[in-house]
């Protein structure tokens, strides 16, 4: 029962709160409303700012428009390709790593969680990690995006945590029917941990599909460049793509009208919205799960 | 046999097929050890290009070594220091900022679970958990359709008459601290909450009912039962931010940085980008970016020692 006298100075605070936080709502999904109302509204009426509540003349030709930019299907396909690929190995490492680092009779143990552990807090530099990937010839190659995301130790502190947090006894009637180490793994401690790596899944794929930085620092060729780089790009260069597509949808059809004319904005902000929009899609299927390990993970630190 | 002398069974095999069993065990770990070495570790290695004069296409083994020079020439004439003393400021006045707003996420977590509507409350946690998983190139795409010249704010502005002339938000080089701040709450402040209110949700509710029979109105309760709760966490969450008291991170301040704002917002990580890929001093750069790492180094074992000696527990 968490309830107390309510006196007037409560209440006041009551309203002040609920205010506050509408208010800092409102800031935070803003943004988003309006850029998406922004690319189905009359591109003319929004390169000039003037679109902020309500869209004016709806059309959805931005949508159709902004695919005709070369290379953002090469862009998606990456970005996808990363996503998939890297969550899916490095919530499979985290999971075999997070459970082997609970067996104590693992030989140096300590040593090994620590070596894992301490390379959160510290870091080469950009130039040392630039050079050490084009050695091992990982600049413009896709692999980039992978190999160094597999071992994560924020996982696996987080898996390693969760494992320690179910009963001994499961792995020990286990081993003692003749399961070795691996059956042990995949048979009882996997299934198990689906409350933990579906979080980790989670913050797996944001991360790969936020990551800007490493094809900022690695990849010169076009063909590797993620959104979030193009997206980046686009922000910089839209006037000239958007008279590109214009040019391309004057050959084909003579009824462009200023309406759904590509603007440098209209192009700027349709590529956002495509890019946030995976996000936005799943964050409420997510949203439930992160609390629920974040919580787990809580535990101990 | 009952299960537990079976199990006694087991631990009495001869040690050696125990050992071999540990061994075999770090063997499985061993290749994943490896990516560490190699992506973790090895890069450490390139440190000694802040001893050479390393100009690339020239590889390391013919290039001059030449000592300290790169970390004298940092502070070899006025110009340089007064740059590298501007980076400095801003490094300290940025996450400075942060230090003094790191009791936000708490107050937001205190209030947020003050609120009896659960529907209500649940939104505002989604909402505004949300920005945080948006990158940053995102959050300046979104910035620059709202505060730039021809922006939705600047149109509405204009619209009721307010402006004549498009103010230039991202272009002002006052107040940048101000606005990274601003940005880094809007994005970061409601996830930062979540590991107070899960605090919040741990705190044993036989508190709550000792205090609502003594008759304790709400800013009591939260004083006297949530505040102390939550302090362990911040300790912990304040000891992390000042270890990474230099490691502002290069993204967000790569993507807001232009011309005009260049001077203002130049914090250490992407002073080390700027002087490698802008001016093309790689070996200044590993320079600079070594003695920030050393002094992270030596900030966590402090604020960890500092930890073992208030607390009795590291937090590392």
């Amino acid at each position: 029962m968490r309830t107390y006298r309510l006196g007037t100075t409560d209440k006041l605070i009551s309203v002040l709160v609920y205010t506050l936080f509408s208010l800092f709502a409102l800031v935070c999904l803003f943004p988003f409303y309006t850029i998406i109302i922004n690319t189905i509204s009359a591109n003319d009426i929004s390169a000039r700012g003037d679109v902020s509540f309500f869209p004016k003349h709806i059309h959805f030709q931005n949508y159709v428009d902004v695919f005709k930019i070369p290379g953002l299907w090469d862009a998606a396909l990456i970005s996808l390709g990363r996503t998939v690929i890297g969550t899916t190995l490095t919530v499979g490492a985290s999971a075999f790593l997070g459970f082997m680092f609970s067996q104590e009779d693992m030989w140096k143990r300590k040593f090994w969680y620590r070596f894992t552990v301490i390379t959160m807090f510290f870091n080469a530099g950009i130039i040392p990690w630039y050079l050490t990937m084009r050695s091992l010839h990982l600049t413009n190659n896709f692999l980039a995006y992978i190999l160094p995301t597999i071992v994560a130790p924020f996982f696996i502190i987080l898996v390693k945590t969760f494992v320690e947090s179910t009963p001994k006894e499961l792995q020990q009637a286990a081993s003692i029917d003749g399961a070795g180490t691996m059956t042990v793994f995949f048979r009882i401690m996997l299934p198990i941990c689906k409350p933990i790596l579906a979080t980790v899944a989670i913050f797996a794929a944001v991360d790969q599909w936020n990551s800007f930085q490493d094809t900022l620092l690695l990849m010169t060729d076009s063909k590797l460049y993620s959104l979030q780089f193009i997206l980046y790009n686009y922000i910089n260069q839209a006037s000239s793509l958007s008279t590109m597509v214009n040019l391309q949808n004057a050959g084909s059809t003579a009824l462009t009208s200023l309406a759904t004319k590509q603007t440098t904005t209209s192009i700027r902000m349709t590529v956002t919205v495509i890019v946030v929009a995976p996000i936005l899609l799943i964050y409420p299927i997510f949203q439930r799960f992160f609390v629920k390990g974040i919580m787990i993970g809580a535990v101990k630190g | 046999m009952p299960k537990s002398l079976k199990g006694d069974a087991v631990h009495m095999k001869n040690s050696s097929s125990l050992k071999r069993l540990s061994v075999r065990k770090f063997l499985y770990i061993l290749p994943f050890m490896i990516l560490l070495g190699i992506f973790a570790y090895y890069p450490l290695y390139g440190w000694v290009y802040a001893f050479f004069d390393y100009k690339p296409p020239i590889p390391l083994s013919r290039s001059e070594f030449v000592g300290f020079k790169w970390f004298h020439s940092l502070v070899e004439n006025q110009v340089k220091i007064d740059q590298l003393l501007q980076v400095i400021k801003n490094t300290f006045g940025m996450s400075g900022m942060t230090l003094l707003f790191s009791w936000l996420p708490m107050i937001f977590a205190i209030f947020l679970t003050e609120i009896k509507a659960v529907r209500f409350r649940k939104f505002i946690q989604t909402v505004t958990t949300l920005p945080n998983f948006i990158s940053w190139v995102l959050v300046y795409s979104l910035a620059f359709s709202m505060f730039s010249s021809e922006g939705i704010i600047n149109g509405l502005l204009n619209e009721l008459g307010w402006i004549d002339s498009p103010i230039l938000f991202l272009q002002k080089s006052d107040h940048v601290w101000l606005t990274m701040w601003m940005w880094t709450t809007w994005k970061a402040l409601g996830w930062s909450a979540i590991l107070y209110i899960a605090a919040i949700m741990g705190i044993d509710d036989s508190l709550y009912e000792a205090a609502h029979v003594d008759g304790a109105t709400r800013m009591q309760v939260i004083r006297h039962v949530v505040l102390p709760s939550m302090l362990p966490t911040y300790f912990v969450l304040l000891m992390l931010q000042i270890a990474s008291f230099l490691n502002n991170g290069l993204e967000q301040y790569f993507v807001f940085q232009n011309a005009f704002n260049k001077e203002h917002i130049q914090v250490l990580d992407l002073y080390v980008y700027n002087l490698a890929m802008g001016g093309g001093s790689y070996s200044v750069s590993v320079a600079v970016s070594m003695l920030k790492s050393l002094i992270s180094v030596v900030l966590l074992f402090s604020v960890n020692g500092l930890s073992k000696l208030t607390r009795g527990e590291s937090i590392v």
